[in-house]
């Protein structure tokens, strides 16, 4: 009955054939609920006396909102509650402040302004569903249309609207330094230059809704002792605990949730909108309240795979070698972050896709348009770059007159390559995928391309080393340079990259914990890295000050680099108690030197591992 | 709002309860009933999670009058395991992975069994035909439809022998 086919016979030396599983039907321990209709969704908890919430949303692309009318709704029969934006204890968040990862920007009701069509101001809470949606329709707005963008580059154009009243140049800051997330490895000028064909081309994706047969929603109630549970359909129980407990201002011990079971979420089901709006609503009411999106709503207001315009432009040589590649990306976040920051973060280690190319540069920008917020969805940040990336080498292939899977063997990473984000590539597989791929396309290779083996010819010589990397103007990029890399931490010079991360140049120290309700005292969970510590009790961070940086002139992608960002105006911080570890302890008093290199990650005490640039394994 | 009688036979089970006028078979039968079988995906007739067997035939519970099914004969997936003992159709489902978050899987249940009631021996495109109005998002099909071949070849087998 399986379609799987192995090729055990690859690789054979390098594991034991122990796939037991792997390839053969098994039994999920969820589906005899499944199959008998028993499996409990977030819809199938039932309760007495629910109440139904639906959102007054805006029906432009951009506008201020000059005043809400909702006299009449509040008097339509079976309204119990309209819930406006001041209703909300902490109206304003991103989701990745968890991880303390970009700015909170986004509003859970709006007041001032809408930034895409769709977007909620105001929650009504009515007897029956069908109440609740008449009371809606009952809502007067009186809304001025403001212009709106659509269009990624339009949206970097100096004068274009300001969609995201934070990030005023509709880019994500990335790093409080760059407008764009970069990548430098080499030097691409110098190679395309010295390159006999430069091929260029231009790839665009289109937004994608992950259409989830259960829409999103959640069921929110009082429970004893203060206590209120939530049944939601999220795929991320955490986050949307931590967003509750951040908006309402709520400790998370009051709030009992319950999840783990979605009706399909493929990234869709993460954003953490329906909980803290159904717990508020439980909070306001006394009742239980469920809020859930219609399948229209799932479909216009639901956050898609955000769309991506890739532009890229490659130094070959006659023989198919590609010696450089450089991307400028856009992507399109929509109105609101979400999640779109930290994709191009991932996208930008996944570059320049699984082949060996000794210079490589990028620059993606975060764009943030009047759309749809976008989010994740299934291999976000990778999948819309790995589309540019092979219609590329098509295109590559095409120029120097080359069988694509040809081009691709002969380009494809092997074990020890040294890869632009700086990690030696290990258990490669790209060649024998190609090469049995050719096989059953019926497709003839060349006798070199059908002996070559990802296991032989690797890390040998320049294709492990971390070439000479040019640097901008602020010298961020490139501070590695290959004669100053050591083999051992803090050891002598050698032409062998591996760096020590988050060892080298300025201590990384940790963003602070911005509510301290999320503070975790290190003492109760066995750490012992800031004990001595001068650990100043959690102070309130300030409220989010609006940084009105002045203008920034276009960015020109790539040449010449950037103008040097004028850093936005940071509102003071407070030290907090993990913020540095060499002043946290006598006993951290000296440097931390980690044992090990760069390869394996190195963890450093009390130090992020999301900021460090150390990795867990 | 008037309340008005109906009385059908829910999964072999003499059922009556009091409903709104207007109000729609699934909501009737999930929240009245208390048969939470039968999912709510789009309200519109577009998903096939709602569909239920009423005298037989396949219907969206979700686009169904309750007031119609008065004196008719309802099911739901509910209805196919006898006991601990499931329906060959849950058994193929269950030993082909053909679910995966199992939302659509009621539904899909339902779409099969009617066609196997009515022919125990569809070809491969007649069972993609019949689960045309169901949308699964997370198996791809591949695997429900060898399950439901891999069903009716059972039951095909249970009858002859």
């Amino acid at each position: 009955m399986s379609s799987i086919e192995f090729r055990k016979d690859l690789f054979a030396d390098e594991r034991d054939d122990d796939l037991n599983e792997i390839g053969k039907p098994t039994i999920r321990q969820d589906i005899i609920g499944h199959v008998t209709g028993r499996t409990r969704f977030y819809d199938d908890y039932l309760f007495d006396g629910l109440l139904h919430m639906r959102c007054v949303r805006s029906p432009h692309h951009h506008a201020r909102i000059r005043s809400v009318d909702f006299s009449a709704a509040e008097r339509m029969p079976g309204v119990r509650r309209i819930i406006r934006p001041q209703d909300v204890p902490h109206n304003i968040n991103t989701l990745l402040s968890l991880i303390n990862f970009g700015r909170d920007d986004e509003q859970l009701l709006s007041t001032d302004k809408v930034s895409y069509m769709g977007e909620p101001i105001l929650a009504i809470v009515a007897e029956t569903e069908r109440q609740a949606r008449d009371a809606v329709h009952a809502v007067r707005v009186d809304w001025e249309e403001l212009p709106h963008v659509l269009d990624v580059e339009e949206a970097l154009i100096p004068d274009a609207p300001v969609v995201n009243p934070e990030y005023p140049n509709n880019t994500f800051d990335y790093h409080a330094l760059y407008d764009h997330q970069k990548l430098r490895f080499g030097d691409v000028e110098a190679a395309i230059e010295k390159a006999d064909f430069v091929v260029e081309g231009e790839y665009q994706m289109s937004p994608i809704e992950q259409a989830p047969v259960e829409t999103c929603g959640a069921i929110a109630a009082p429970e004893q002792n203060g206590r209120f549970v939530c049944h939601t359909s999220t795929q991320a129980l955490f986050f949307s605990l931590g967003t509750t407990a951040k908006q309402l201002d709520m400790p998370s011990s009051r709030l009992h949730f319950i999840g783990g079971t979605v009706g399909g979420g493929f990234g869709g089901k993460v954003d953490s909108h329906h909980e803290p709006l159904a717990v508020l609503g439980a909070v306001l009411t006394g009742s239980p309240v469920k809020y859930t999106w219609d399948r229209t709503e799932e479909m216009r207001v639901g956050a898609p795979r955000g769309a991506e315009r890739w532009r890229l432009r490659d130094g070959v040589m006659r023989d198919g070698r590609i010696v450089a590649r450089e991307f400028t990306g856009f992507f399109d976040s929509g109105a609101y972050t979400r999640l779109s920051s930290y994709a191009i973060i991932k996208g930008s280690g996944h570059l320049p896709g699984p082949y060996t190319i000794p210079n490589v540069a990028s620059n993606v920008y975060c764009v943030y348009t009047n759309r749809t917020p976008a989010t994740a969805m299934r291999g976000f940040g990778i999948t819309g770059v790995d589309f540019a990336i092979e219609c590329h080498m098509d295109k590559v292939a095409e120029t120097v007159g080359m069988n694509p899977i040809e081009l691709r063997i002969l380009n494809a990473y092997r074990d020890g390559d040294m890869k632009a984000h700086r990690r030696l590539a290990k258990n490669t597989a790209l060649i024998e995928c190609c090469q049995v791929a050719a096989q059953k396309a019926g497709v003839p290779l060349s006798a070199e391309a059908s002996a070559a083996k990802s296991s032989e010819g690797g890390g040998i010589g320049e294709r492990a080393d971390i070439p000479e990397t040019i640097t901008d103007d602020m010298g961020r990029i490139g501070d590695r340079r290959q004669r100053e890399i050591p083999t051992e931490p803090f050891g002598g010079a050698t032409n062998r990259g591996r760096v020590p991360a988050g060892t080298r140049g300025e201590a990384v120290v940790a963003a602070e914990v911005q509510d301290p309700e999320m503070q975790i005292d290190p003492t109760r969970i066995g750490h012992s890295v800031s004990q001595a510590a001068g650990t100043a009790a959690p102070v309130e961070p300030p409220r989010p000050v609006q940084p009105t940086p002045p203008p920034i002139p276009t960015p020109q992608p790539l040449t010449p680099p950037p103008a040097p960002v004028p850093a936005a105006p940071q509102p003071t911080r407070p030290q907090s108690a993990f913020a540095d570890p060499t002043e946290a302890s006598p006993a951290q008093s000296t440097p931390y030197r980690p044992d090990k290199p760069f390869q394996r990650g190195v963890k450093r005490p009390g130090v992020s591992s999301f900021i460090s640039g150390t990795r867990r394994r | 709002m008037t309340k008005s009688p109906v009385q059908f036979t829910l999964n072999g089970t003499e059922t009556g309860v009091f409903v709104n006028g207007g109000a729609n078979l699934l909501d009737v039968i999930r929240r009245e009933a208390g048969d939470l079988a039968p999912k709510l995906g789009c309200a519109q007739g577009g998903c096939g999670a709602c569909t239920v067997m009423i005298d037989g035939e396949t219907h969206l519970a979700c686009l169904t009058l309750a007031e119609t099914v008065e004196g008719k004969r309802v099911e739901t997936a509910t209805s196919l395991a006898n006991g601990p003992q499931l329906h060959p159709l849950q058994k193929a489902f269950v030993e082909g992975f053909a679910a995966q978050c199992g939302f659509c899987t009621p539904g899909m249940l339902m779409a099969a069994k009617a066609l196997l009631d009515a022919n125990p021996s569809p070809t491969r495109e007649q069972v993609t035909e019949a689960i045309a109005g169901n949308i699964c998002r997370c198996t791809g099909y591949e695997p429900i439809i060898n399950a439901i071949l891999t069903a009716a070849a059972e039951l095909r087998g249970r009858i002859s022998a």
